[in-house]
């Protein structure tokens, strides 16, 4: 009897490590796709006494270009900017009703969202601790709010799992940890943990399961008023002579750990996924116009960049318009930042030297897919009070997020229908947009049932499908940034790279501007000990 | 669900074998593709940069065309680019079988005014993948 207690404990144990294991590994694996450090940024940085008359050319009017272009006419430079698009910002896009977006290929897509209503295809959030990014929105007066991460209303959702049915967020968070909880406490007190603990450990310990885990005095995770006030009641309380609260049933612990519901939970607990989080007002390109003002006039756009030449006198860039009339032009400068994403940077004639030119060619830029999708009325808040955040399902399309802005608002509304990286976001990118639309409805409606009506227009983007990017962003690999990261950052002749790509923050416009402050800022001491420029 | 699934299936019977660009593809679930010929590979994933007919694409860069490629005629390129990439476009050993980049790769070097007649293999295919 003792024994067979015993090796059911020990199971459980190592179900219970099986099951965080997974967890941690994980979040290892999402970490190093964007890594989970503190913005390095100083709040005071200012650059000053350009040596008179030296000029610095931008290549790309995405946030690091302009980044540059502000602070380096700040400091004295004479600054030019050549921008592919008719407009700046580059990833930091917004899309509204009446806009168009042609794509690789040739496939136009007329955006048909009521007013007020829009999509960021690219970064669409901005952590507390990315503050580079806000101090410039707070410098420029960009209006934020707060962008509802995690959402314990939202659903959690697999096909696999209590018969394809959503469950709610905070009843599988709740579950999840209250399961873990009773688990521990029975190893505890199936002593399967004495050689780790002293008595007082283990008294201890059981005492922090019961609280975390909404334990009951037996150290049980049951149907109970305390489980309720964690995952939701059957039947909430009221007033008056309304029915009093009745509990719910707490999910089967093996249904839930089969699920793998709960690996959606510890996304939200991600450094960069932690409260708070903001949105700009209206769009991410808020913040691309907040720079506009300050630099557009700099701006030469429709110039697509065919050419960077270099010698010790100066930089040559060859450009001609973006729709391909007309004759090269050239425009020469003293120094030059290129922001250009290196998918398109690799493809050009560029003087620089052989390891900076291999850095360049080592970075193949990520795939990935957003649809926003507008439905006749915002059911998600109407039918099941989901306020922003964001739902998870196993189906293509990954995820679904609320707009966290205008709750509660009547009319319609946009939401994001899917957001994918991985194979099934080439699978879209392959397809024509409408089929993309199509598809992301089919796999939310399993999700939102009101999908099927109440669904009107849609829009959607995969990055390599991107004209001006080719790709959503550099996706550097632990060898890849051991051999070619630091070539690729060096002041190469009068030529520096600026870019998320040339950052440890990669897709996140945090990245962007980090990495165009110290390219700026080296860029400049370099300058100011040459010997002037002929 | 189920009956999603099914229709799925189903559908993707009908569905004629040079018909992908235009109808609803089978979407991959294992994490990897789970396309099994290379018509499926090439117009579910290729397609999406070098497009439906090879053609490749302009914007502030390009997409190689494919069709009439005279750079294919030696097939350890073509499996080089697949397996491991080079520049901007990523490998796809992470994604696809050894035995699904021969099929594509062959595909490729068959179709599109490509009429190269050494067929490629998964041994070929493991001089470069190396597993």
């Amino acid at each position: 009897m003792q024994e067979n207690r015993m090796t059911l404990s020990r199971r459980q144990v190592l179900n219970w490590i099986g099951v965080t294991a997974g967890a941690a590994a994980m979040y290892q694996a999402m970490s190093s796709l964007s890594f989970a450090a503190e913005s390095n940024y100083d709040r005071s940085f200012a650059l000053s006494g350009a040596p008179e008359g030296t000029s610095v050319l931008v290549l790309g009017a995405g946030l690091a270009g302009m980044t540059a272009a502000y602070e380096l006419r700040k400091a004295g430079y004479q600054v030019k900017v050549l921008e592919f698009n008719a407009k700046p910002g580059g990833r930091c896009w917004t899309l509204r009703g009446g806009d168009r977006f042609t794509e690789l290929g040739g496939a136009t897509q007329h955006c048909e969202f009521d007013k007020g209503l829009y999509l960021n295809p690219g970064p669409w959030r901005i952590p507390y601790h990315h503050h580079a990014v806000l101090d410039y929105c707070h410098k420029f007066g960009v209006a934020l709010e707060p962008f509802v991460q995690v959402n314990y209303n939202a659903m959690v959702h697999s096909t696999k799992a209590f018969g394809g049915k959503p469950q709610r967020y905070r009843e599988v968070q709740a579950d999840f940890q209250g399961h873990v909880a009773e688990l521990l406490s029975k190893a505890v007190n199936q002593k399967a943990l004495d050689q780790a603990l002293t008595q007082e450990d283990r008294e201890r310990l059981l005492e922090v399961m019961r609280s975390w885990g909404a334990l009951d005095a037996n150290g049980s995770y049951r149907k109970s008023l305390e489980t309720s006030l964690r995952r939701g009641f059957a039947v909430d309380t009221g007033g008056g002579l309304m029915p009093e609260a009745v509990p719910s049933e707490p999910l089967d612990r093996k249904a839930l750990l089969d699920s793998n519901l709960w690996q959606s939970i510890a996304t939200g607990q991600e450094y960069e996924f932690q409260t708070s989080i903001f949105q700009p007002v209206g769009g991410m390109d808020m913040i691309a116009r907040a720079f506009e003002k300050q630099v557009g006039k700099l701006i030469r756009y429709n110039a697509k960049v065919t050419r960077i030449q270099q010698s010790d006198k100066g930089v040559t860039v060859t450009f001609q318009n973006s729709d391909g009339a007309g004759d090269s032009l050239q425009e020469n400068a003293d120094w030059c930042v290129c922001t250009l994403p290196l998918s398109i940077l690799g493809q050009l004639p560029i003087d620089v030297s052989a390891p900076m030119m291999s850095a360049i060619r080592a970075v193949p830029y990520e795939s990935s897919v957003k649809v926003g999708l507008q439905f006749k009325r915002r059911f998600w808040e109407q039918d099941e009070h989901i306020y922003g955040g964001i739902s998870y399902t196993d189906t293509p399309i990954g995820r679904i997020s609320y707009p966290s802005a205008d709750y509660g608002k009547p009319g319609k509304g946009v939401l994001l229908g899917g957001y994918l990286f991985g194979p099934n976001s080439y699978e879209f990118t392959a397809m024509q947009p409408e089929m993309r639309v199509k598809k992301a409805v089919e796999y939310g409606a399993l999700v939102h049932p009101q999908y099927t009506s109440e669904f009107e227009n849609g829009i959607a983007v995969g990055w390599h499908r991107v004209p001006w990017t080719n790709g959503c962003y550099g996706l550097w690999t632990e060898e890849s940034r051991q051999q070619h990261y630091k070539n690729l950052c060096q002041i190469d002749g009068r030529i520096v790279l600026a870019g998320e790509h040339a950052s440890y923050i990669p897709a996140w416009m945090e990245g962007a501007i980090l990495s165009s402050l110290d390219a700026i800022k080296r860029l400049h001491t370099h300058i100011v000990a040459s010997p002037k420029a002929a | 669900m189920r009956r999603f699934f099914a229709t799925g299936i189903l559908l993707s019977i009908l569905v004629s074998a040079s018909a992908f660009a235009a109808d609803a593809p089978q979407l991959s679930t294992s994490g990897k593709f789970d396309e099994t010929s290379g018509e499926a590979l090439f117009h579910q994933v290729c397609q999406g940069c070098h497009m439906s007919q090879a053609e490749g694409s302009h914007g502030a860069g390009t997409y190689p065309t494919l069709a009439k490629n005279p750079k294919l005629a030696a097939k350890i390129y073509p499996i080089y680019m697949v397996t491991s990439g080079q520049g901007g476009m990523p490998g796809f050993k992470k994604y696809m079988s050894d035995q699904q980049i021969a099929m594509v790769v062959d595909y490729v070097r068959t179709h599109f005014g490509n009429n190269y007649s050494d067929t490629v293999t998964v041994e070929d295919v493991r001089t470069v993948s190396q597993r």
